[in-house]
C-alpha cells in the first residue's frame, strides 16, 4: 500500500438494497460517465436491471436476483450493488503491462487513463468481470472509489447518495467491525445465511469492497473462490520451455539422421 | 461452476488470432531456418548448396512474420499511438518490463526476435544478391561469416520459440474459461507453432523450388512426429480442462474435432503416412491442411472463451 492515509473502502450489506440505482446514477453523474451507446440503450427484457454487467461506462451495477417458485407463491429479490472490489492483491495490477494501474494512499486500486493504451490484459485477469473499454476515452476504466473525492476528504458519490446505507464508505478496520456485528445480529433475527464476502483474507488478500450476502457467492454473479491469474505463469512457463527444449533436440536429431543416412548411402556407392 | 465464468472477456479477437497464428510461424520458421544453416555450417560444404535458398526463404518469411506481428498488434490496441507505452514508462521514461507478465515479456521478445530476424534475412539478402552494392558493406558481409551467423541463428531461435510458445501462456494468465483453466495451453500453442512452421517451409520449398529433397524429407519427417505430439497434448489439454471442457459441446466443439483434429492433424498424417517418400506436392497438400488446423486451433481457444462471459447475475455461455 502506498504510505499515507488509512485503507478505504466499502462494505455493501446487501440485505437493506432496494435497487433504487441511486447509486449507478450518482457514479455516472460524478465521473461523466457516457450512456449505453449514445442513450439508445436497449432494454434487458427479462429483469428490471437494465445495466446488466459492470464495464468501462458502468461503475455501478445494482443486480437484481429473483428467487421465486415455478408458481411464483413464494420467492424473494436479492439485490446487491456491485462495484469494483479494489482487491488487496489486485490482478489487474498485476498484469498491467504500461504500469496505468496503481494502488493509491488509500489502498484503492485506480486506472491512470494517460497511460492505459486498451491492450485490454486486465480485463480478462480480473476475476470479477469489473473493467471494460470506455468508448469514450478509448481506454480501461472502472470505479476509482472516487480517487478525486477522497483527495479532498469526501466521501464517494455512490455511498453518498444510497438512501438506505446499503453502500457503506470508510475505514476498512471500522466497516469490518460494522459488518461482522451486521451478521451477527441477522443470525439473532434467524437469517442464518448471512455472511461476509471478501472481509477476510482467504482470497486475494482480502477486498477492499466487501458484501454481505445471504446466499451463495455464485447467486449474486461473484466467484466462490478468485484467483490470481499469475497462479499459472510457472507451471505454464515450465510445460513450454520444456515443450521447446524438446522440439529443438527433435529437429537436431532429425538432421543428424539425415546426415548419418547419406553418409551410409555414400560409404555404399564408394563401396 | 468454475471460478473463471465470472470474469469478463477482453474482446481479443482476430487480430490477435491473425498475430498468434503468424507469430508462431516467424518464430518457428526462423529456427528450422537455422536448424538447416548450423547442420549446413558443420557439413562438407558439397554437402547441401541447394538448401541455402530455403534457408533463406524461413529467414524472410520470420522477418515479415514478426514484423506484421508488431503491425497487427499494435493496431489492436485501443490506443494504438501509445504501443510504446508497454516498452517505456510514460510517466517517468524508464524502461516498462514486468517479467511475471507475459505480455510484458513478450513486446520485449517480439522486439528482440525481429531484431534476430532483420539481421538473417538482411544476411541472406546480401547473399543472394551479391550485385546491390549497399547490401555488401562491411558490417553486413560480417553477418554472412560463420560466427555472427550462428550467433544469430541461435539467440533468433530462442527467442523464436519463446514468440511461439508464450503466446498460450499469456492466455493461461488470465481469469479467462478455458484459457486460464489448463496449463497446457503454452505446450499446445508451441507444438502447433512448430508444426505450422514447418508446413511453412515446405510450403515455401514447393514454391520457390528451393531445398534439397532430403531437406524436405526432413522437415516432413519433422512434421509428421511433431504433428503427433501436438494430437497428444491436445487430448492432455482437454482432459486437464475438467467440467470446462463442456464449452466444447458447442459449435466449437464441432469446428475443434473436424477442423482441427480432423483436416489439421489426422488428415496431414494419413497423407504423410500414405505418400512417404512422395513428391514436393503431396508434402504441400499436406502442409497446407496443418496451416489450416493451425489457425483453426487458434480461432476456436479464442473464440470459444470470449463467448462466455457475465450478463447480470448469471453467465452466458456458448
Amino acid at each position: 500500500m502506498a504510505s499515507g492515509a488509512e485503507p478505504m473502502g466499502f462494505y455493501t450489506d446487501t440485505t437493506v438494497c432496494i435497487g433504487c440505482k441511486a447509486c449507478e446514477v450518482a457514479c455516472k453523474e460524478w465521473n461523466q460517465l457516457p450512456a449505453t451507446e449514445g442513450g439508445a440503450h436497449e432494454m434487458s427484457g427479462d429483469s428490471y436491471d437494465n445495466t446488466r454487467r459492470l464495464d468501462g461506462i458502468h461503475w455501478r451495477h445494482v443486480k437484481f436476483i429473483e428467487q421465486f417458485s415455478e408458481d411464483r407463491s413464494d420467492g424473494r429479490w436479492l439485490m446487491m450493488s456491485d462495484v469494483c472490489k479494489h482487491c488487496v492483491n489486485a490482478p489487474c495490477l498485476e498484469v498491467c503491462p504500461t504500469g496505468a494501474i496503481i494502488r493509491t494512499e488509500f489502498d484503492t486500486v485506480v486506472i491512470q487513463s494517460d497511460t492505459c493504451n486498451g491492450c485490454r490484459a486486465c480485463i480478462g485477469a480480473c476475476p470479477f468481470g469489473v473493467i471494460g473499454i470506455n468508448d469514450v476515452s478509448n481506454v480501461a476504466q472502472k470505479c476509482t472509489l472516487c480517487y478525486d473525492r477522497l483527495q479532498a476528504g469526501m466521501e464517494p458519490a455512490c455511498s453518498q447518495a444510497c438512501p438506505t446505507d446499503s453502500i457503506r464508505f470508510g475505514p476498512i478496520r471500522e466497516l469490518k467491525q460494522m459488518a461482522e456485528a451486521r451478521v451477527t445480529q441477522l443470525h439473532q433475527l434467524g437469517e442464518k445465511r448471512a455472511h461476509l464476502y471478501g472481509a477476510d483474507e482467504k482470497f486475494l488478500g482480502g477486498l477492499n469492497s466487501f458484501y454481505l450476502l445471504v446466499d451463495q457467492p455464485e447467486v449474486y454473479g461473484l466467484p466462490r473462490s478468485p484467483k490470481m491469474p499469475t497462479r499459472n505463469l510457472i507451471p505454464s512457463s515450465l510445460w513450454s520451455t520444456a515443450g521447446a527444449a524438446l522440439l529443438a533436440l527433435l529437429g537436431m536429431v532429425g538432421l543428424r539422421k539425415r546426415r548419418m543416412d547419406e553418409r551410409a548411402a555414400e560409404a555404399d556407392t564408394d563401396v | 461452476m468454475s471460478d473463471t465464468f465470472f470474469t469478463a472477456s477482453p474482446h481479443w479477437t482476430w487480430y490477435i488470432i491473425l498475430y498468434f497464428f503468424i507469430g508462431g510461424i516467424a518464430g518457428t520458421a526462423f529456427l528450422l531456418s537455422s536448424l538447416l544453416h548450423l547442420s549446413n555450417l558443420t557439413a562438407r560444404p558439397s554437402d547441401h548448396p541447394t538448401d541455402r535458398p530455403l534457408i533463406h526463404l524461413g529467414y524472410y518469411a520470420a522477418f515479415i512474420g514478426v514484423a506484421f506481428s508488431g503491425f497487427v498488434l499494435t493496431i489492436d490496441l485501443e490506443r494504438p499511438l501509445r504501443f510504446w507505452h508497454m516498452l517505456i514508462q510514460n510517466h517517468t521514461g524508464v524502461p516498462m518490463f514486468k517479467p511475471w507478465v507475459p505480455m510484458s515479456v513478450g513486446v520485449w521478445g517480439v522486439l528482440l526476435f525481429g531484431l534476430f530476424a532483420f539481421l538473417a534475412a538482411l544476411a541472406s539478402l546480401s547473399e543472394e544478391r551479391p550485385s546491390w552494392r549497399q547490401l555488401q558493406s562491411a558490417p553486413i558481409r560480417f553477418l554472412r561469416h560463420r560466427g555472427p551467423s550462428a550467433v544469430i541463428a541461435v539467440l533468433g531461435s530462442i527467442f523464436g520459440l519463446f514468440l511461439a510458445g508464450y503466446t498460450g501462456v499469456l492466455l493461461a494468465v488470465t481469469n479467462r474459461p478455458v484459457w486460464a483453466d489448463s496449463s497446457l495451453l503454452g505446450l499446445l500453442f508451441l507444438v502447433s507453432a512448430v508444426s505450422t512452421g514447418a508446413a511453412t517451409m515446405i510450403l515455401l520449398a514447393a514454391w520457390r523450388r528451393a531445398g534439397h529433397p532430403a531437406s524436405i524429407r526432413w522437415l516432413s519427417w519433422f512434421d509428421h512426429r511433431v504433428l503427433l505430439l501436438e494430437l497428444l497434448v491436445l487430448l492432455i489439454f482437454l482432459v486437464s480442462l475438467g467440467s470446462v471442457a463442456r464449452v466444447f459441446l458447442s459449435w466449437w466443439g464441432v469446428l475443434l474435432l473436424v477442423g482441427v483434429v480432423g483436416v489439421g492433424i489426422v488428415a496431414p498424417l494419413v497423407l504423410q503416412r500414405t505418400h512417404r517418400a512422395g513428391s514436393l506436392r503431396h508434402h504441400a497438400r499436406a502442409a497446407m491442411l496443418v496451416l489450416l488446423g493451425g489457425f483453426l486451433l487458434r480461432v476456436v481457444v479464442l473464440l470459444s472463451s470470449n463467448q462466455i462471459q457475465v450478463l447480470g447475475s448469471g453467465v452466458v455461455g456458448p
